[in-house]
């Protein structure tokens, strides 16, 4: 299984990334079919996500073989750590947009609306009445009477699970590179249930937010921000649970040595990432 | 578990190689690994997008030819002009620039492919999904969108049943974007040979590198931005919408903290481009490289904290406007570095003037007046008056066609003879040049007088007084779109056939791209080349 060779591996031709631009065409067309109302785009969007599934679990099939084939020298690791690195850069890009707008609505949109300064003639013509405060469903109160969501309760007792999490995860990474594989198999298996009971404890809070709250995505810009943040965020747990309850099968089978556990790693940093974009939402969503 | 393993890795090795290294048939391009087919499918993309992106500005300066309304309605007329902006920006320059790299940077570097070329594959064969998309919507209910490439809200809204695809495919050209970015990053960090040291790599590399991270960090948000208007279309959400506390205005600080970077985007790594074809022809090296590779970074971190220049007259506090003003006008200084530099570099140097050189000067001199109209509209109190005017269009198109394209085809021209082989048929890259050139003046210069005198842009009637300039534009642009036939018709036969070009192809030209034979085999420094 040992026979790196000096040279960085190049693979020859690969069918999966054009499946994955099939699915993506299925995928995404149908759901914007679906969204404007047409009778099989959600069938066909579901068919894409099959699809892209399927593509998934080839082309990283393809890559573990090839690892375990030992096709993989130093530098060719280099190039993956570097490539998921950057990747969560790009993601950390993506939510800032969003931390953008939450930003601006509360230090800029929401106190013009209110007259401050300059804007006190458009508070005067166009939204009498209307005083700048956090939370806010605007002037026309988007969505109705609400109750904002607390930072006690389940969001803190959310980011105890999520912040345990990143510990354990730590923790099992400790043991992979001492060697240790009863404490890296339970370290992994804790986090990913910490990880899917953070999941369900987000979706019972939702329902409570719904059904008793009457905090909606519709409930103005606070609702837009508080559901658009934690929602993205919600799923890239969930793609991080996933990613870790692959690595966790590929614990049991043996597949990461001291030396070579890119994988583990690319999913450990991935999990701190998702754990420090939500000690972010916890600080500027829930608490201030 | 391992001779399983081996036996499904080693199919890899055994299912290619046909003559040359390169496997045959539809497979060779469909399930492609190898960085010069891919570059070579970005850069066809790019120029069948050219076309399409072309003959829908060709309505527009049709329409344009005299005022009143003659061929098409305002509608359709708004679909042209947002059509032709994501046409060109997405689908024509950037992946002409990101098929230049694909192409070029392992050659540059010593590398014997992309760092992850499976991966390279996707970032390609996401491009015609993506626009699949883009131009579909031209077939749909409500037709293309039609609120211009940057989607301001609340206009955007009102677009149909094109809305939902627009974003999508939005969110599959970042994606794509990104993923390219993320490989160029990491084949320049991991890939280079050994004793290719960072500021021993060509210019090119560096414009390419640091273009990368701006993608890396402005995909995005615009993926972002695009995402919240979905949501306020579909699921009630209220960004952009002040009766539920948000702001329309929040769009366009989003959008242009992308779009600006954008800009600098489709335009560092025609600084690249230039910076490699002027040294060979002035048969001097480049004058001050190591202030060639800080200025790019400065122009990179300044991209940053511009953004509003955009929106100057939207409505922002003073404050924020003199720090937009100001922190535009320092772009200034590391891009006047580089004009500087250039012209350094041809300073008593004994110069030739074949097509690629032709076209890199007419770059730095058409570049550097569109950099000038730039700095006039950084000037917050001047844009008041210029703000959507056609002074806007001029400023943009002067950096973007005989800034990016003409990098581009000079770029064509330069590499033409190591992708295949053949030299190029200098008599008619002259001519081309030379229509090109003159034609984009007559395109693009008069619209500085039709703006100064106030016509405003994305406007398919106008007032009598701007016919003259109007028709001289539209003439103007109908004969530099057919002079890029020409361009084809020269690309085509190098391809074919023609004087065989040797490993250097031009007079002693610097970089490792010139040790390989042309055209450049399949697969290149499988072994790291030696770098002096």
């Amino acid at each position: 299984m040992d026979h790196t060779d000096d040279k960085y591996y190049v693979p020859h031709g690969s069918h999966w990334p054009i499946v994955g631009s099939v699915a993506m065409f299925a995928m995404l067309g149908g759901l914007a079919s679906y969204l404007n109302g047409g009778e099989f785009g959600g069938m066909m969007s579901l068919l894409g996500l099959a699809i892209l599934i399927t593509m998934m679990a080839g082309w990283f099939g393809n890559v573990i073989a090839e690892s375990m084939a030992g096709y993989y020298n130093p530098q060719v690791d280099k190039s993956f750590r570097m490539g998921m690195m950057w990747f969560i850069f790009s993601e950390v890009m993506f939510f800032a947009a969003f931390f953008g707008a939450l930003f601006y609505a509360r230090q800029l949109a929401i106190p013009w609306l209110g007259g401050e300064g300059t804007k006190f003639m458009t508070n005067l013509t166009l939204w009498p009445g209307f005083e700048a405060m956090w939370p806010s469903n605007g002037p026309a109160h988007a969505g109705g009477e609400y109750e904002s969501m607390a930072a006690a309760g389940l969001p803190a007792i959310n980011t105890a699970i999520l912040l345990t999490s990143s510990v354990t995860i730590t923790i099992a990474h400790h043991a992979l590179k001492d060697g240790n594989r009863l404490l890296l198999n339970l370290g992994v298996l804790l986090t990913v249930i910490l990880g899917f009971t953070f999941i369900s404890l987000q979706a019972a809070e939702y329902m409570h937010a719904y059904s008793e709250l009457n905090l909606k995505l519709s409930t103005g810009i606070y609702g837009s921000t508080f559901f658009v943040l934690t929602g993205f965020h919600g799923m890239h747990v969930t793609v991080g649970a996933i990613f870790l309850t692959v690595i966790w099968f590929r614990v049991l089978s043996g597949h990461f040595t001291p030396q070579n556990h890119f994988a583990f790693e690319a999913a450990s940093w991935y999990w701190h990432f998702v754990d420090v974009v939500w000690l972010c939402l916890y600080f500027f969503v829930y608490w201030l | 578990m391992g001779s399983e393993y081996e036996a499904t890795a080693d199919q890899h090795h055994a299912d290619d190689h046909g003559h040359n290294g390169a496997p045959s048939g539809i497979k060779r391009w469909l399930f492609s690994t190898n960085h010069k087919d891919i570059g070579t499918m970005y850069l066809v993309f790019s120029l069948l997008m050219f076309f399409i992106g072309g003959m829908m500005i060709m309505i527009v300066r049709a329409e344009l030819f005299q005022p009143g309304l003659q061929f098409v309605d305002p509608a359709f007329f708004n679909q042209m002009t947002t059509m032709h902006a994501l046409v060109m920006v997405f689908g024509a320059v950037m992946p002409a620039f990101v098929g230049l790299a694909n192409w070029m940077i392992p050659l540059m570097v010593g590398a014997p492919d992309m760092a992850l070329p499976r991966m390279n594959n996707w970032s390609f064969w996401l491009l015609p999904v993506g626009f699949s998309f883009l131009l579909g919507t031209l077939f749909m209910p409500g037709g293309a969108p039609a609120a211009g490439w940057t989607m301001y809200p609340p206009l955007v809204m009102q677009t149909g049943d094109a809305f939902p695809y627009m974003v999508f495919a939005v969110h599959i050209l970042g994606a794509s974007s990104i993923m390219g970015a993320i490989n160029i990053i990491v084949t320049i960090m991991n890939m280079r040979a050994p004793q290719m040291t960072l500021l021993k790599m060509p210019l090119f590399v560096w414009t390419w590198f640091i273009t990368a991270f701006l993608l890396l960090a402005a995909m995005p948000v615009f993926a972002g931005a695009v995402t919240m208007l979905l949501f306020d279309q579909f699921f009630g959400a209220h960004f952009f919408n002040a009766a539920g506390g948000g702001d329309p205005v929040m769009f366009q600080h989003i959008f242009w903290f992308f779009g600006h970077p954008e800009v600098y985007i489709m335009i560092l790594p025609a600084f690249g481009i230039v910076s490699e074809i002027i040294p060979t022809f002035a048969r001097k090296p480049l004058f001050g490289y190591n202030s060639m590779v800080f200025a790019t970074a400065s122009i990179a971190f300044l991209s940053f904290i511009v953004w509003a220049h955009h929106m100057f007259t939207v409505g922002m506090p003073l404050a924020g406007e003199l720090f937009f003003m100001f922190s535009t006008m320092l772009i200034a200084v590391p891009t006047g570095i580089k004009v500087c530099n250039w012209i350094a570099t041809m300073w008593r140097g004994s110069m030739t003037f074949e097509t690629p050189m032709l076209f890199s000067l007419a770059f730095v001199f058409l570049f550097t007046i569109g950099g000038f109209s730039g700095l006039m509209l950084a000037i917050t109190p001047v844009d008041f008056q210029y703000h959507d005017t056609y002074f806007v269009v001029a400023h943009f198109h002067y950096v973007l066609v005989p800034g990016s394209v003409f990098a581009i085809m000079a770029a064509v021209y330069y590499w033409l003879p190591k992708w295949t082989g053949h030299m190029v048929d200098e008599k008619l890259g002259k001519i081309h040049f030379w229509l090109s050139a003159i034609f984009v003046n007559i395109t693009f210069f008069p619209q500085h007088f039709l703006g100064l005198a106030g016509m405003p842009r994305r406007i398919p009637d106008y007032s009598t007084q701007f016919a003259d300039f109007n028709m001289m534009s539209s003439i103007g642009a109908f004969g530099f779109g057919l002079s890029q036939l020409l361009f084809v018709y020269i690309v085509y036969q190098a391809v074919k056939g023609g004087e065989k070009a040797d490993r250097q192809v031009w007079d002693n030209p610097i970089g490792l791209e010139w040790t390989v034979p042309s055209p450049a085999p399949h697969h290149t420094f499988e072994t790291a080349p030696e770098v002096r």
